[in-house]
């Protein structure tokens, strides 16, 4: 198992708590949570060999069409592919961000 | 939700998470989430043999009602390690268990829905799964003399090991045709056996012998049910209004040790030759 941290950039904006997925083969499992941080905290552990790279080349290219919040975000990736894991990254940004998106 | 008579447009329960499952079962709203995943009490056992965590350790522990009657409902959730039980699961389930038995000796009314997608002891953590499934078996035996407490067995992991002892010790034990109910998993009887004694990979014959509609047919269970979403709650809501029963299956030892002798074990048996022995008649 590997674990990593990434602290990124964040908007200061209101979020939900969210859930998404679970850690089972193929598939993770996000958790989004306050902070009292300025940025985002992203915490992953990963069934995966791939390494840190991989996980920073997700979460930038996730950052162009989705800013992301102020945050303590949490991945238990169980080996799930780049696509799985951008649709569950998404997905839980969605629930967090959902008072957000209702406003647009 | 509405999905009319038209089978075709019925949400299965078998596809739906854990989460999800309670929230089906349960009155719309009234769900209480016990120890959450944003608890984050994670099984550190795991992470120091390598293994990702999950935030509810794959397990769901609530409170809630059903028909306004008030219950603790758990689901287990299968796709997390084969819904195996260590320390944190267990936990969760033999508490919440004991929360509705104490409940009960001071006087209030609290019946369980057990929802059993599990392959038993968690192997990396097993003595600490293995004491708290007895926990659990002893929490069960002391609320069911108070409330019904229901499982269900809907499938596609089944119940195995300890847990499906923990299965026949409750009021009630309802399976849709896709679970499985063992007392050793298939693959674990063919490692042991033999692959010509038990193939594991022949599902017609796995699910001959431990499917839902085989346990039904041998009267080892209550109900066979459909696995209609919508169906399921009528049947848990059926089941929870019928209340404790005059006698527990768990307790027809005589009869059980009778029917055993019967068995031949010189040739594997086969799910007819099951049926003859344990037809629902030569149980009562």
């Amino acid at each position: 198992m590997n674990t990593f941290h990434f602290t990124r950039p964040a908007r200061n904006v209101p979020i939900d708590r969210a859930l998404v997925g679970y850690v089972g083969s193929g598939d993770l499992e996000v958790m989004i949570d306050n902070s009292d941080q300025p940025q985002a905290d992203i915490y992953i552990h990963s069934s995966a060999e791939q390494g840190e790279q991989r996980w920073l080349s997700i979460i930038e290219r996730l950052e162009v069409a989705h800013p992301l919040p102020a945050m303590r975000m949490d991945i238990h990736d169980f080996s799930a592919t780049p696509g799985v894991i951008r649709l569950r990254l998404e997905q839980a940004l969605e629930q967090a961000l959902a008072k957000e998106l209702s406003y647009e | 939700m509405s999905n009319g008579n038209d089978p075709r447009l019925a949400i299965s329960f078998v596809e739906q998470s854990a989460r999800k499952r309670v929230e089906h079962i349960l009155d719309a709203g009234s769900m209480r989430e016990m120890v959450t995943p944003f608890d984050r009490v994670t099984s550190h056992w795991l992470e120091m043999q390598g293994i990702v965590p999950q935030f509810d350790d794959g397990v769901v522990t609530t409170r809630g009602s059903i028909d306004g009657k008030s219950v603790v409902a758990i689901a287990v959730d299968g796709s997390f390690q084969g819904g195996s039980l260590g320390e944190v699961a267990g936990a969760k389930i033999a508490g919440t268990l004991e929360l509705a038995v104490e409940a009960n000796q001071a006087g209030e009314s609290i019946a369980a829905v057990l929802i059993l997608e599990t392959g038993g002891v968690r192997l990396q953590e097993a003595n600490l799964g293995l004491a708290a499934i007895a926990e659990i078996q002893s929490a069960i035996v002391a609320l069911r003399q108070f409330q019904p407490v229901v499982a269900l067995i809907t499938g596609p992991v089944g119940c195995f090991g300890g847990m499906s002892i923990t299965a026949g010790l409750c009021s009630y034990l309802l399976m849709t045709r896709e679970g499985r109910l063992g007392l050793n998993g298939p693959q674990v009887i063919e490692q042991e056996a033999g692959v010509s004694e038990y193939d594991s990979q022949d599902r017609p014959f796995i699910w001959g012998l431990t499917g839902g509609e085989q346990r039904d047919a041998t009267g080892l269970i209550d109900d066979f049910i459909d696995s209609d979403v919508i169906k399921v709650r009528q049947k848990v809501q059926e089941y929870l209004s019928k209340g404790v029963p005059k006698a527990f299956r768990s307790e027809a030892i005589q009869s059980s040790l009778d029917r055993l002798k019967k068995v031949d074990t010189r040739s594997q048996i086969t799910a007819e030759m099951a049926r003859a022995i344990l037809s629902k008649e030569a149980s009562l």
